[in-house]
């Protein structure tokens, strides 16, 4: 951690420019000044207050969760930084917080590390660590430790946020893709491709105007009532970049399995797929960041989908399909119009830095 | 949704295809001698996929997927030709999005905008001259491409500029003609088509009436088909329904979109701004007599082809290729020697793995089922 360490009695310091300058990352007082104004102030917690360089955990703490450290990172980049239905530091939250959760884990603890390109205004900066701390507190984690970098203009695109967590996965939770068995249903906790829609229409370069909102949301809640609900739960993953497509294909792989959906029951908003109408795109592999893709087995698939429709984050849930007999790795789907296709792994991308 | 579920109804649907089977029983072809249909547009093929209708039809039907996916058909040598204007450095060279990953002999124009050219993703030529109206200090170039369904509103955005008089805005025109095309296929000795789906949205432009000699001189029907599958469904039938009755004609089932004499207010612009090339070169087909169009003399100020040095190369197809065989329904993809191996959507070595409308792409990404189907015997569908 980059941030100075400093006697805790001496008052936090208070950024006075407009903007962040290459000062702001060199090290000295204007940094500990945009430290403590911007990230402490918002994130506030006793781990992270001593401004260490490392936040420092009690294991015992931890082991009363379970008996298993999961810990992920990821990085966000996306264009723009504030969208319908969120901005850049809900999303670094949720993102990771997500990939805790679909572990089977319980998200704890966050680290948050920020490249600032100079320029950015500390009035919009705020606003993002606002946003990380109001999502971090709906996620229950708490931000702990960070590192912020300012570049030079044009050496990243405003703002670059990189979050790593800590969750504890609880004894005798088992997930894995290569556990998914013949006739196991696969769920999905609403509608699809909610964010990358929002994305698209938030760039402008579509001149088309829509109300779509990212679907941007910590899960950690409902996938705790959905385990609680299917013990059994084979697997789960968020559905991000790539979408559901290719999260299913990534399953059938892993357990050499092949997966059949069903077009006429998968949830999509009426103006996703208008969306994907005009644009000649696939709602299939749109970028979600509220769902999850579950495998469950056949006999607590039921309970497994009116625990997901009890959830605020889940009313629309459905089965959308089933592992079913077929060449393995291979995802099919049964079209609306009563066609089957082959549903593959994406070539390339549809849009880049949606997260 | 309005406008859309309409055309996706799964009872009508069945219905079509009980009649396509009772129509196709008259016909006495079967699978071993089955009638061979050629969607000409890349637009079909996608639908086709999409919603799996060929695994809909009775296995006496062939559906060979046509040469109308104007990403395709771009030879390697234009494709060099875009980024050698990219490479200007006062050049912004926009483009389709679909047309970024086609491979030139070199690089493709992904590659070349990674190595710092500044290519941009555009959705209408119009977006690339409001570029032009922003960035007076650079050279905006559009890469017109496609039939005569995107020629209009590349001709238009030409005239729109030279009224507006912006001067650092320019078309690299690969604009092609679908009817030349169609005749080199007729043409070629090993043709085996029975009749034809043609473009709905070419016909939007140009009507019905180009299309005349195919019935009277070649002797094969054509419906003029629209995009939805249940359009699909129903030009088949209407196909099939010729084919019957001992018809040969241009029939329209896209009446909705499609006038029978096109839209004159495009067939005008088009007629100003360009005149047809004496032959242009088509990956997979070769050259193709007055298959083309290129900016005339009185717009010479927004052609691109002229304001920059362009090398104009002519990079032959590689040789393992068999891109025209399919084209012509000669071969299935899957036949072809490369396909899935040195030829796939991420390494596309032949034009029909280019993009989502070519045949071989659509097969790699949606046709294993029919594949299977046709090989094995072993029916999943």
């Amino acid at each position: 951690m980059n941030m100075v360490s400093f006697p805790p009695r001496r008052s936090r310091g208070t950024v006075h420019v407009p903007t962040v300058t290459l000062a702001h990352g060199g090290g000295g007082k204007a940094m500990k000044d945009l430290i403590d104004d911007v990230f402490v102030e918002a994130f506030d917690n006793p781990l992270l207050a001593p401004l260490d360089d490392q936040a420092r955990i009690d294991l015992l703490d931890l082991a009363q969760y379970g008996d298993r450290l999961a810990f992920t990172t990821d990085s966000f980049v996306v264009d723009p930084l504030v969208f319908p239905g969120g901005d850049i530091g809900k999303l670094a939250v949720c993102g990771t917080v997500n990939d805790l959760a679909v572990g089977g884990a319980l998200p704890l603890y966050l680290s948050c590390a920020v490249i600032i390109e100079e320029g950015v205004s500390i009035d919009f900066l705020r606003q993002i660590a606002r946003s990380m701390a109001a999502t971090a507190q709906e996620a229950g984690v708490k931000i702990v430790t960070g590192d912020t970098k300012v570049v030079n203009k044009g050496a990243c695109d405003q703002m670059f946020i990189t979050t790593t967590g800590v969750g504890v996965v609880a004894a005798g939770v088992e997930l894995g893709a290569h556990r998914a068995r013949l006739g196991d249903a696969v769920l999905v906790n609403g509608l699809l491709g909610d964010h990358g829609a929002a994305i698209l229409g938030a760039r402008g370069d579509m001149a088309l105007q829509s109300p779509i909102e990212s679907d941007c949301a910590p899960l950690q809640g409902l996938v705790a009532s959905l385990l609680n609900a299917a013990p059994n739960t084979r697997f789960m993953r968020d559905p991000t970049r790539g979408g559901v497509a290719t999260v299913l294909n990534e399953i059938a792989e892993a357990a050499q399995v092949a997966i059949e959906i069903d077009e006429a029951v998968t949830p999509l908003r009426d103006e996703v797929r208008g969306f994907c109408e005009i644009l000649g795109l696939d709602p299939l592999y749109l970028a979600n960041e509220g769902k999850i893709v579950a495998i469950v087995p056949p006999d607590e698939a039921e309970q497994a989908l009116e625990a997901m429709r009890a959830h605020p984050l889940g009313r629309q849930a459905a089965v959308i399909g089933s592992v079913v007999a077929g060449e393995s790795g291979r995802v099919t789907m049964r079209t609306i119009f009563g066609g089957r296709r082959i549903v593959d792994m994406l070539v390339g991308e549809q849009l880049p830095r949606i997260c | 949704m309005r406008y859309v579920d309409e055309f996706r109804d799964r009872a009508k649907a069945d219905v079509l295809v009980k009649e396509i089977e009772r129509l196709l029983a008259h016909t006495g072809r079967d699978q071993d001698r089955p009638l061979q249909i050629m969607e000409v547009c890349g637009g079909h093929t996608h639908t086709i996929f999409r919603y799996g209708v060929e695994g809909m039809l009775p296995k006496s039907i062939e559906l060979v997927h046509g040469p109308g996916c104007p990403v395709c058909v771009l030879p390697m040598g234009r494709v060099d030709d875009c980024v050698a204007i990219a490479e200007h450095p006062e050049v912004i060279f926009t483009t389709f999005g679909d047309a970024m990953r086609v491979p030139g002999s070199r690089r493709s124009l992904l590659q070349a905008k990674a190595d710092g050219c500044d290519v941009r993703m555009v959705y209408s030529p119009m977006d690339a001259l409001a570029l032009a109206r922003q960035n007076r200090d650079r050279e905006v170039v559009f890469f017109g491409i496609g039939f005569e369904t995107t020629m209009p509103s590349t001709a238009l955005t030409v005239l729109q500029a030279e009224r507006e008089g912006i001067k650092n805005f320019s078309i690299f025109c690969n604009h092609i003609t679908i009817v030349p095309t169609i005749k080199a296929i007729l043409d070629s000795p090993d043709l085996r088509l029975d009749g034809f789906l043609g473009p709905g949205h070419v016909s939007m432009v140009i009507g019905d009436a180009p299309y005349e000699f195919i019935a009277r001189y070649y002797k094969k029907p054509m419906v003029i088909a629209g995009f939805e599958p249940l359009d699909i469904l129903q030009s088949i039938w209407m196909l099939l329904r010729q084919i019957d009755e001992g018809r040969c004609e241009i029939e329209n089932q896209y009446a909705r979109v499609a006038p029978a004499g096109g839209n004159a207010v495009a067939l005008q612009a088009v007629a100003q701004v360009y005149e047809l090339r004496e032959f242009f070169e088509w990956r997979g087909l070769g050259s193709i007599d007055h298959s083309g169009v290129k900016v005339r003399d009185a717009y010479a100020g927004f052609d691109a082809e002229r304001k920059f040095a362009v090398p104009n190369a002519r990079i032959a197809d590689p040789k393992s290729c068999q891109c025209g065989e399919v084209l012509k329904g000669v071969i299935k993809p899957w036949q072809c020697k490369v396909f899935g191996r040195a030829c796939s959507p991420e390494t596309p070595l032949g034009a029909l793995m280019v993009s989502s409308e070519g045949a071989c792409a659509a097969y790699y990404q949606y046709g294993g089922i029919k594949r299977g189907r046709d090989e094995t015997e072993a029916s999943v569908a």
